[in-house]
């Protein structure tokens, strides 16, 4: 499964897929305005695009969270964007509490509390 | 910038790359060794091998694009969307370039070398950079750059090959809750901004997202960020154009 040497060929892709930008970067980098009309348009879809795949990560997982109740990810999720935004945008403290409430949830699904 | 009639003397390239490493170590090497540590749990859910796994986190190294990049393989999407998705995930790293990159030019007699240390650009050495800048002399300015971003590089790929291997070791909710760090950090990266445009592409990406998701596994959360971005993109400006005839 992990061993196919197409995944190698697609990690290959996906560096290159990247480093397009930071290369571009370099290229153009005095030559261009970063606030321009495009690149605002650009930014625009690549944020709306990142927050889809996040909550659709959280709403409709894939892999291993599937095997988390909904209510227990969101629960998560608020308690770490409230604690983000209630106490000075600090990230670690916020993934903290939403990484730490979560793994508590499903351990005790696992040993059978709250049904 | 170092004034000339300063005080202290001018610190030498070693100083200067053994500040650009202390100033790594630190919360800079947990953000990245922790977030580098939820994709590898995620590759490994996804069917990434552990060297596929740390090749992806220092060869893309950005986080989002390296998160689309596990879930659209593991979903078994097209190739070309797989891409594209990695691809838009980091598209940031264009204007960061472009933006940045010129600080570290000074007496460069290789130009080259931009095009290696720009590898090293992140949001976390940016933030590091631009902080520790002004007491750097500008031709120092990269040997800062690339130590403090090697530290973090290194860290993204131990912190990788650790959520790798735990995932198939710690007990099931642990090895869950690493692969649950992944959307919750890079949604909380995502939501500090206080730039209007920026919070509406977020909201209309987030519902979007999981909708289009049903109409179609491949494209959908492509298509929810072109539709959405654009939609909130238009939006906002034809508001302001409209605010500045007002």
């Amino acid at each position: 499964m992990s061993a196919v040497p197409e995944s190698w060929a697609v990690v290959l892709l996906a560096i290159a897929a990247t480093y397009v930008w930071r290369g571009a970067g370099v290229l153009f980098s005095a030559r261009i305005d970063p606030d321009g009309a495009l690149f605002r348009w650009v930014s625009c879809v690549s944020y709306a695009m990142l927050a889809g795949l996040c909550a659709r990560m959280i709403v409709l997982p894939l892999g291993g969270l599937g095997e988390t109740l909904l209510l227990d990810r969101l629960v998560s999720i608020a308690l770490a964007f409230g604690l983000f935004f209630l106490w000075g945008r600090r990230t670690l403290p916020a993934v903290a509490l939403g990484v730490g409430s979560f793994v508590a949830l499903a351990a005790a699904r696992n040993v059978g509390l709250f049904g | 910038m170092k004034e000339a009639d300063n005080q202290t003397p001018e610190p030498t390239a070693r100083a200067v790359v053994l500040r650009g490493c202390r100033d790594a170590f630190g919360l800079p090497v947990v953000a990245v060794a922790g977030g580098m540590a939820g994709f590898g749990s995620l590759a490994r859910d996804s069917g990434l091998g552990l060297g596929a796994a740390i090749t992806a986190s220092v060869g893309v190294y950005g986080l989002p694009g390296q998160v689309a990049f596990a879930e659209l393989y593991a979903s078994g999407a097209e190739l070309f969307a797989v891409i594209l998705a990695v691809s838009m995930g980091n598209v940031r790293f264009f204007p960061m370039a472009v933006a940045f990159m010129p600080l570290l030019r000074a007496d460069l007699r290789r130009p080259a070398w931009l095009f290696a240390l720009v590898q090293l650009l992140s949001v976390t050495s940016w933030a590091a950079a631009l902080r520790a800048f002004p007491d750097v002399p500008a031709p120092l300015r990269r040997h800062y750059f690339a130590a403090f971003g090697l530290v973090c590089l290194v860290a993204g790929a131990i912190g990788t090959a650790a959520g790798h291997v735990a995932t198939g070791a710690l007990p099931r909710p642990v090895a869950l809750g690493l692969i649950f760090l992944n959307p919750l950090f890079i949604g909380l990266l995502l939501a500090d901004t206080r730039v209007t445009m920026t919070i509406l592409a977020l909201i209309a990406g987030a519902v979007a997202g999981p909708a289009f998701h049903l109409v179609s596994a491949d494209w959908g959360v492509l298509a929810a960020g072109l539709i959405a971005g654009s939609a909130v993109f238009f939006f906002t400006e034809a508001r302001l154009r409209r605010g500045r005839r007002a």
